[in-house]
């Protein structure tokens, strides 16, 4: 069978499921609809979770980030897994206890104030929709390299899925389907991994394959990738620092505030039935995460080597051109790779030298994407891949959309505009929202706006400098109060902002930027998508400083948060 | 209200509190310390074919991450018991 055909088989069975899943997990009410009923287990959940967070970016792009990054890499595998461990023990279970559907509403209470529940909202959505672009574009992309169906018809196809599922079932189809989406997506990173480590080492477990060393030879594999890459005039691999230390501190520090203050994972956290599970299930979402983190290096070491011993088969002497293998032909047609011959031999020279160099771009994602047509497995392989990239996108789609139609039916139209409506017009309203999220996410991704190619990055700067901190301290403190919440939400959010704009341009539109994109300008060395860590900083400091001058909270928060803190007690004092 | 004494609860909250210290202090050690800060002097150890700062970078911090998280599910499971406050 060609590969098309078999890429649409794979990929129509894996919709199929989803589809079959959304008729069996109709939503029946609002908790339903918000929390999946609250009785999801935490292994279950944990899986859920892992689907949620894995995003079209972890799954295309991460290895190949960490491919060209070498060392640098590791603020993405260190930062986007060190957050569990901060959700775990400083935010799930006392959110859990507090038993309510969305983050703003927590925010809300604790801070006694409807201004914080709607600055809360606009952080929220801020950071949500910035993130849900680049899913957008994740699926037509999919679609588009593997089906070779047009981007625009692959995300109409996409958003239709979406739509059955999430507006039918709300968070309770979207957990069972994201559950199904994780076992197609670590399957579909984890096999084309082993195989290519059995192939370069012997060992086929990708995360010792990348310390043994290559098969039939003595020399370790990362040794030998340290060598070819210097030899090209590239820096070591395994002590590339990304820009400086400081600036990789920051960087790590960022993603993981960011991670533990994305509202959409952490309304994973409230399907769990008991504050116990809350804590173990971040467990289980770190280890199903951990699978593909831990095999992401391994594919990007092994990639980068593969590539490289393509192009340079033995020291000095380069791929002829013409000769190129069928993959790279494949490639160079959908511009992830390009060719320019500088000197006019024929021969395919690779350097880190732009004036000799005839490899003009070798995009990141390749690395994923690409990887098993280069080390030549079967066509089912490949078709695996195709569906494993369509479901990080979907599943982490959903998983926002639902966080954004949430702060607009729950926190926006039943907590503020019309407080009124009854539990089924509000379960309408939610179903109305999600609908509407889905047009607006599928018009943003047919449309990206200039700012697009940056914000994912983006969005966990917003949500480390404003949504944590205003949950650490709501947790942590009782005297934090409205002012200092408000005051310090603004200004954290405000400051990454501005620090973002002022070198990457307003909206990120080229030549707006005021003070230049330039290293020599950046604060401390910190590149942009690294200051979320300095945007919470000045939250926090802001909040602390402005709750000491102003009155201290009522004594119902006092309570709130006493009781927050331990699993059980007055629990359905929380309906009020 | 709560089951607990005002006394009692301090006493939970501290207990709680002093756990996730320590285990946070971990997991800054393995992450931003030995993946970052002592990088350069981890990296004259060699583990198989890794060197061992860019192992915790890579591979080690993340199994840290997953072993911390379990253990504080665990021990958090002991203390809700030893203070009456488990969930049934």
């Amino acid at each position: 069978m060609d590969l098309q055909t078999l890429s649409y088989l794979v990929v129509g069975a894996t919709f199929a499921l989803y589809l079959g899943i959304a008729f069996w997990a109709r939503a029946g009410s609002t908790k339903d609809f918000y929390v999946a009923g609250g009785g999801v287990h935490p292994v279950a959940n944990g899986m859920a979770t892992a689907a949620d967070w894995m995003s079209a970016a972890s799954f295309i792009s991460m290895a190949g980030m960490i491919s060209f990054m070498g060392y640098g890499g590791s603020v993405f595998l260190m930062g986007w897994t060190g957050g569990y461990v901060i959700l775990a023990m400083l935010l799930a279970p006392y959110l859990r206890k507090y038993g309510k559907f969305t983050v703003p509403e927590f925010i809300g209470d604790r801070f006694y104030s409807k201004t914080a529940r709607v600055v809360a909202v606009i952080c929220l959505i801020l950071c949500s929709v910035t993130y849900v672009i680049g899913q957008m574009k994740g699926v037509g992309v999919a679609f588009s390299r593997f089906l070779e169906v047009e981007y625009a018809t692959g995300l109409l196809i996409g958003m239709v899925i979406v739509f059955f599922y999430a507006v039918l079932g709300g968070m309770k189809g979207i957990t069972y389907t994201q559950i199904a989406q994780y076992c197609v997506l670590i399957l579909a990173y984890t096999i084309p991994a082993i195989f290519i480590s059995f192939q370069l080492t012997g060992n086929p477990i990708p995360q010792l394959g990348l310390g043994s060393t290559i098969a039939g030879t003595e020399t370790y594999m990362l040794d030998r990738l340290d060598m070819v890459v210097t030899d090209l005039g590239f820096k070591q691999y395994t002590t590339d620092v990304r820009l400086s230390t400081l600036n990789m501190f920051a960087y790590t520090m960022s993603l993981m505030i960011g991670t533990a203050g994305l509202p959409h994972v952490i309304i994973r956290f409230f399907t769990v039935p008991k504050v116990k599970d809350a804590r173990s299930s971040a467990g289980w979402a770190l280890v199903f995460i951990a699978i593909l983190y831990t095999t992401a290096p391994a594919v990007g070491a092994m990639a980068r080597l593969n590539l490289m011993t393509t192009i340079e088969p033995s020291p000095g002497e380069y791929l002829v051109y013409d000769e190129r293998p069928q993959w790279f032909k494949n490639w160079e047609k959908t511009g992830l790779l390009q060719y320019e011959d500088k000197n006019g031999n024929g021969l395919v020279e690779y350097s880190a030298d732009p004036a000799t160099n005839d490899m003009v771009k070798i995009d990141n994602d390749i690395m994923v994407l690409a990887n098993p047509e280069i080390a030549q497995l079967p066509n089912w392989v490949i078709a695996l891949v195709a569906a494993g990239g369509l479901a990080a996108a979907l599943s982490t789609a959903a998983g926002l959309l639902l966080a954004i139609s949430s702060a607009i039916s729950h926190d926006l139209l039943k907590g503020m505009i019309a407080p009124q409506i009854s539990e089924k017009q509000e379960l309408m309203a939610s179903r109305v929202a999600m609908a509407l999220a889905i047009v607006g996410a599928g018009y943003l991704g047919l449309n990206p706006p200039g700012f697009a190619a940056g914000t994912v990055a983006l969005a966990f700067g917003l949500a480390a400098s404003s949504i944590f901190p205003a949950l650490m301290m709501g947790i942590f403190s009782d005297r934090v109060n409205k002012e200092g919440a408000i005051a310090g939400m603004v200004c954290g959010i405000g400051v990454t902002l501005f620090y973002v704009f002022q070198h990457k341009g307003i909206m990120f539109i080229p030549g707006t930027e005021f003070l230049g994109s330039m290293e020599p300008n950046w604060f401390m060395g910190i590149e942009p998508n690294a200051f979320g860590v300095v945007g919470a900083i000045v939250n926090f400091a802001v909040a602390l400083a402005v709750s000491r001058v102003t009155a201290a909270p009522p004594a119902s928060v006092r309570e709130l948060v006493d009781h927050i803190r331990i699993p059980v007690g007055s629990g359905d004092a929380t309906g009020h | 209200m709560s089951p607990l004494t005002e006394q009692q609860a301090k006493e939970y909250w501290r207990r709680n509190v002093s756990l996730m210290v320590k285990l946070m202090v971990i997991w800054f050690i393995v992450s931003f310390g030995c993946g970052i800060l002592l990088f350069d002097f981890l990296n004259q150890f060699q583990v198989g074919g890794y060197k061992l700062g860019f192992w915790f970078a890579q591979q080690g911090s993340i199994y840290v991450f997953v072993v911390l998280i379990f253990y504080y599910a665990r021990k958090m499971a002991a203390l809700d018991r030893e203070f009456g406050v488990e969930e049934d």
